[in-house]
């Protein structure tokens, strides 16, 4: 593979220099996707070619690929910012383009093109700065041997190759040469000390063109000839069409076809439309009449009472550490059982899911937001009947995801694909409105926890049991071989089975019930609910001990919970100027938790104003490892914790009555606005040089247990059942 | 359908369509200016909030045959203004987009609050940004950045 | 007593409007009495009270929505004149007419109420008929209007008009409107102009 995509990219700078007009080391994307899949497929090799990540162009830009979706996260300039870095090149030149569906691109250790996992910057560190550092060698190379001297003798600064004799050239000028220069199987990355952006708080590459309304999100997305298509949902999941009424529906002016289509589960009736207005128009006028037999009519009350009595029986095992009987023999007043209810949640990014596909027969082009664009791209070729080098997939800058563009059934991209088979020749936009996507399913998983502790004399647990029930997220997908073990999806027990708290006699068990409601990872995943349980019930119990909360957590954390007893340590320091001079009806509330090997300590000030929680302060400790862009860390940990506190809002559930689901848009499903939200929120970064580790889910499990932790104090009432409907 | 003549951004604009498009679908689909977002479509999260007549409209409800001949400004225009010039600067330098969608519509409430109240209290902006929803959530820079706006704007800045 | 006390007001108040009413034409050849107005009154209140017109007379710093009187979405505020604040305001949404298509009501200059004139207390729940009756007769919370003003009020101001044009909901059905129509209200209010306004005894 890397030999071919060498040849290709060497085609490409010999059409280009012979021309005169452009010179680059640059491998066509779309190339690569199809020249690989000629090549019948092959596994993505570890070695990555620079030219299909870097194109010095002659104007001295230099576009970097980044091989993963930006949605917010700041993968965009964090990426770019590694290999840049070890490039030396000028930061200034440096543009950022969103790499397009291919193999080359594949996460380095997921082995497939995705964001999820909070692994972007984890996973491409390593690849992205050895792609900096080839390059740089390449270039160095080049000059050397134009200078006719040896590598050693020269250096490089902004994009520049200072040579002796004050001989200098700049990249664009050595580009073509470097461009047959071998790629280098190792480079020697920089010391700490010689990096000059990795570490440094840098402004993201992405805010003006969004400041000023120039960035075009998939869903703004314009080509000549461009149709709008919504669909009719059924308004149970998997239920179908059984009659179709649409004459009033194609008598609004600009509707051009009306079609059931089949869906991942059940079918729909889509509208293609000259503009969105008219197929909305229309869709509201279709009449129609769906079979709901065989169908599951999953309700929200009826799943409380089945988790509840299953959570009274044990699970399949998820973690089983002494003695299984420890519990009781601990007597009834020394022991706490605690029953939690968390609701399903939908993730609602701000950008409604939309996909545009254009198939032209032998080809399709797709464009779309996704999180899974390898996987995306299979399901549109497998829709139109076309192999994955058939199709053509350009990664969209989406309006945000938390996880709800990264589906195993691609059910979109399938969606616009059938529309867009019967359109042939005409790109097809698929819109999902706001209800869709609020009544649409996949969904944060609704869990229930049963909790029996055991404490000891000195208040510390002795016996630890818990049962947790909900939904496997990756039940039925290519996912489960490697997520299911012993029957127990880990994404429904991570941050519980594997909690850092050094609890004897610990057994955590789980129970999977069958749903028919589509579910689905949401921004932290298991550590939504399972940091929830932990930090509440850790916090009661140093409150009844009367134990103050930073003593009681770093007693009972295991020793190599480094990053977490750091965390402690830092909050403690960081928030020792406030937490004990409250004002009246204040109160302080804490947590700590570390999921994707990060950990992370939230401090809040918390009162109640208008019969809700007001958090006048947030303090975040947090130790990712290296930090690489402090700047952007500070933001997703600001903002991280806001979103988290979606679980707390009034209305921020999902429910369903009768298969159906209740809540229609942001006026029954409440997501958190700026009141919401803390009034300010301080990062304080663990120094580090352990290798990055993610930042965009850990914010999100710490805030919703801190909160809670001060409204107890504030009103001596325990909180277990969300989402917080009155305190 | 009837033909409407717009002011969009001091510049006269002629458009035919439907009279109960919303104007957000004038702006996206046949002006072809998509800076105004698509949130909700209910006017619950702010994310297509334009200038109509001086005033932050949210424009996703507002249909075509009510906008009149008042004068519209866009988050494309809104940089001719020196109130908004002021805050897009201060939005880029307090680096607070994330996925950026809903900014556009933040960006339009905080020029509509700056101008009328130049120096907001926390109050002054949770009641004047109390509507418009951002899901990655970037409160707390959204906040620091209108505060540092009007800091800019007190000083002349504009 | 205070009840007692309160009786006594009313007949007062009935000796009153009798006698003044003695002198003037303008209610009609028709003597209204005391008991004649104060049913008229409870038919006016069951308008004010209704969703149409209490949704924008609270007694807190938002407005209400829909015919179970919710919050209205969005986090709307009061604002120092009653129409919303800088980039917040009820013109962001509601314009000159109803917006069919998109579900939103409009009118002309759309505001809320002022506080002196809350139908509700602060926590949503709609004030007693004689407590409204008493703020809607005090012209000192009523914007200064005597018998004759409440009632053009009531025939022409296009927001209490509204009511019985309020538009369609975002799903496309009509609002409800007041229980009864608007000529049955002017009607109501003009019985009870007539009869001096007066108010049920009680809180």
């Amino acid at each position: 593979m890397l030999a071919s995509i060498n040849r290709r990219g060497f085609m490409r700078v010999s059409f280009a220099a012979a021309g005169g007009l452009f010179v680059s080391l640059y491998l066509d994307p779309r190339a690569a996707s199809t020249a690989q899949a000629q090549e019948g497929g092959q596994p993505p090799e570890k070695v990555y070619p620079p030219d299909a990540f870097v194109n010095i162009r002659p104007d001295g830009k230099i576009v970097i690929q980044v091989n993963r979706l930006e949605f917010g996260q700041g993968v965009q300039t964090a990426l770019p910012m590694l290999l840049a870095d070890e490039l030396d090149a000028d930061w200034s030149n440096v543009i950022a383009e969103l790499a397009p569906a291919a193999d080359v691109y594949k996460d380095p250790l997921f082995g497939i093109q995705m964001v999820g996992g909070s692994g972007s910057v984890a996973h491409s560190y390593q690849q992205y700065r050895e792609l900096g550092a080839k390059m740089r060698a390449m270039l160095v190379a080049a000059a050397a041997e134009r200078w006719n001297t040896t590598p050693d003798q020269c250096r490089t600064e902004a994009s520049v190759v200072h040579g002796p004799g004050g001989r200098s050239a700049t990249y664009a000028e050595l580009a073509s040469e470097a461009a047959r220069k071998s790629v280098p199987v190792k480079v020697v990355l920089k010391s700490p000390a010689e990096l000059r952006l990795v570490g440094k708080k840098v402004k993201r590459l992405d805010s003006h063109p969004k400041c000023d309304g120039s960035l075009k999100f998939g869903l703004d997305l314009d080509l000549p000839g461009i149709k709008v298509a919504v669909v009719a949902h059924p308004p149970v999941f998997g239920a179908r069409v059984k009659s179709i009424v649409d004459d009033e529906a194609r008598r609004v002016e600009g509707v051009r076809d009306v079609f059931e289509i089949q869906l991942a589960k059940g079918t729909g009736v889509a509208v293609v439309a000259d503009k969105f207005w008219p197929a909305k128009q229309a869709r509201s006028r279709l009449k129609i009449e769906w079979d709901l037999a065989g169908v599951e009519a999953a309700d929200s009350a009826e799943l409380w009472t089945r988790y509840k009595q299953l959570a009274g029986t044990p699970g399949k095992v998820a973690v089983s550490n002494g003695d299984p009987k420890a519990l009781d023999q601990v007597a009834a007043s020394n022991r706490i059982v605690a029953e939690y209810e968390f609701p399903f949640l939908a993730h609602s990014p701000m950008e409604p899911l939309n996909t545009t596909v254009r198939f032209d027969g032998d080809r399709a082009e797709v464009w779309a937001g996704s999180q899974f664009q390898t996987g995306d791209q299979m399901a549109v070729a497998e829709v139109l009947g076309l192999k994955p080098a058939q199709v053509t997939f350009h990664t969209e800058m989406a309006g945000g995801g938390f996880g709800r563009r990264a589906t195993a059934d691609s059910h979109v991209q399938r969606e616009a694909a059938t529309i867009a088979k019967r359109l042939r020749g005409t790109p097809v936009k698929l819109v999902w409105t706001r209800e869709d996507d609020v009544q649409g399913g996949y969904y944060r998983p609704m869990h229930f926890h049963r909790v029996e502790v055991g404490i000891g004399a000195d208040g510390f647990p002795t016996a630890w049991r818990q049962v947790i029930v909900g939904q496997s997220i990756t039940a039925d997908t290519p996912f489960e071989a490697f997520v299911v073990k012993n029957g127990v999806d880990s994404t429904a027990t991570e941050g519980a089975a594997d909690t850092h708290y050094n609890i004897p006699n610990l057994h955590v068990s789980a129970h999977h019930p069958k749903v028919n409601v589509p579910v689905l990872w949401w921004r932290s995943v298991g550590h939504t609910h399972t940091a929830f349980v932990m930090e509440t019930l850790i916090d009661e119990l140093a409150t009844r001990a009367k134990i103050d909360p930073f003593a009681y957590r770093r007693k009972l954390l295991k020793p190599e919970a480094k990053k977490l007893l750091s965390t402690l340590d830092l909050l403690e320091k960081t928030t020792a100027g406030w937490r004990n001079s409250l004002p009246q009806g204040h109160a302080f509330g804490m947590s700590c938790h570390e999921s994707f090997d990060t950990g992370v300590a939230c401090a809040v000030d918390v009162s109640i104003e208008n019969k809700r929680p007001r958090i006048h302060r947030a303090t975040l400790a947090v130790d990712c490892g290296l930090a690489v862009n402090p700047l952007s860390i500070e933001s997703q940990f600001q903002a991280g914790v806001s979103f988290g506190l979606t679980q707390l809002m009034a209305k921020g559930a999902i429910t369903l009555k009768n298969g159906r689901v209740e809540q229609r848009n942001f006026d029954g499903y409440v997501p958190p606005y700026i009141v919401d939200a803390p009034i300010a929120v301080d990062v304080h970064i663990v120094p580090s040089t352990q290798p990055p580790t993610g930042c965009g889910e850990p914010p999100v499990p710490v805030i919703s247990p801190a909160v809670v932790n001060a409204l107890s104090k504030l009103t001596g009432k325990r909180y277990r059942s969300l989402p917080l409907v009155s305190i | 359908m009837a033909t409407y003549e717009l002011n969009v951004n001091g510049k006269r604009r002629e458009v035919t369509t439907d009279p109960s498009t919303p104007l957000l679908w004038v702006l996206r689909e046949d002006l072809k200016m998509t800076g105004t977002k698509f949130g909700c479509g209910i006017s619950a999260c702010g994310a297509c909030t334009v200038h109509v007549g001086g005033i932050a409209t949210r424009s996703c409800v507002v249909p075509i045959s009510h906008v009149g001949d008042r004068q519209i400004v866009t988050i494309e225009g809104i940089g001719q203004d020196d109130v908004g010039r002021v805050v897009q600067a201060s939005w880029v330098d307090t680096d607070v987009v994330q996925c950026g969608y809903c900014q556009s519509g933040q960006i339009m409430a905080a020029v509509a609050l700056l101008k009328h109240t130049p120096k907001p209290s926390d109050q002054d902006i949770d009641e004047s940004m109390g509507g418009n929803i951002c899901r990655c959530a970037t409160y707390p820079r959204i906040r620091e950045a209108i505060k540092n706006a009007a800091a800019q704007l007190g000083k002349g800045g504009a | 007593m205070p009840g007692s006390r309160a009786g006594v007001l009313v007949i007062a108040v009935a000796v009153f409007g009798v006698s003044a009413a003695a002198g003037t034409k303008i209610f009609g050849p028709q003597r209204t009495t005391t008991a004649q107005g104060l049913a008229a009154w409870e038919q006016i209140y069951s308008v004010l009270t209704h969703p149409r017109c209490i949704n924008c007379h609270t007694a807190t710093n938002y407005p209400q929505q829909g015919d179970d009187r919710h919050r209205h979405v969005a986090n709307v505020v009061r604002g120092p004149g009653g129409k919303g604040v800088p980039g917040l305001n009820c013109a962001s949404c509601h314009q000159e007419t109803n917006a069919d298509s998109t579900g939103v009501p409009g009118g002309h200059a759309w505001h809320l109420a002022p506080l002196s004139m809350k139908w509700q207390d602060t926590n949503d729940q709609p004030l007693s008929s004689a407590a409204v009756c008493r703020a809607l007769t005090n012209s000192a919370k009523n914007n200064g209007l005597n018998g004759p003003g409440i009632l053009k009020h009531h025939e022409e101001e296009p927001l209490v008009k509204w009511a019985w044009d309020p538009g369609q909901r975002p799903d496309g059905t009509m609002r409800t409107p007041p229980p009864l129509t608007h000529e049955q209200f002017v009607a109501a209010t003009r019985r009870w102009v007539a009869a001096r306004m007066p108010c049920p005894s009680g809180k």
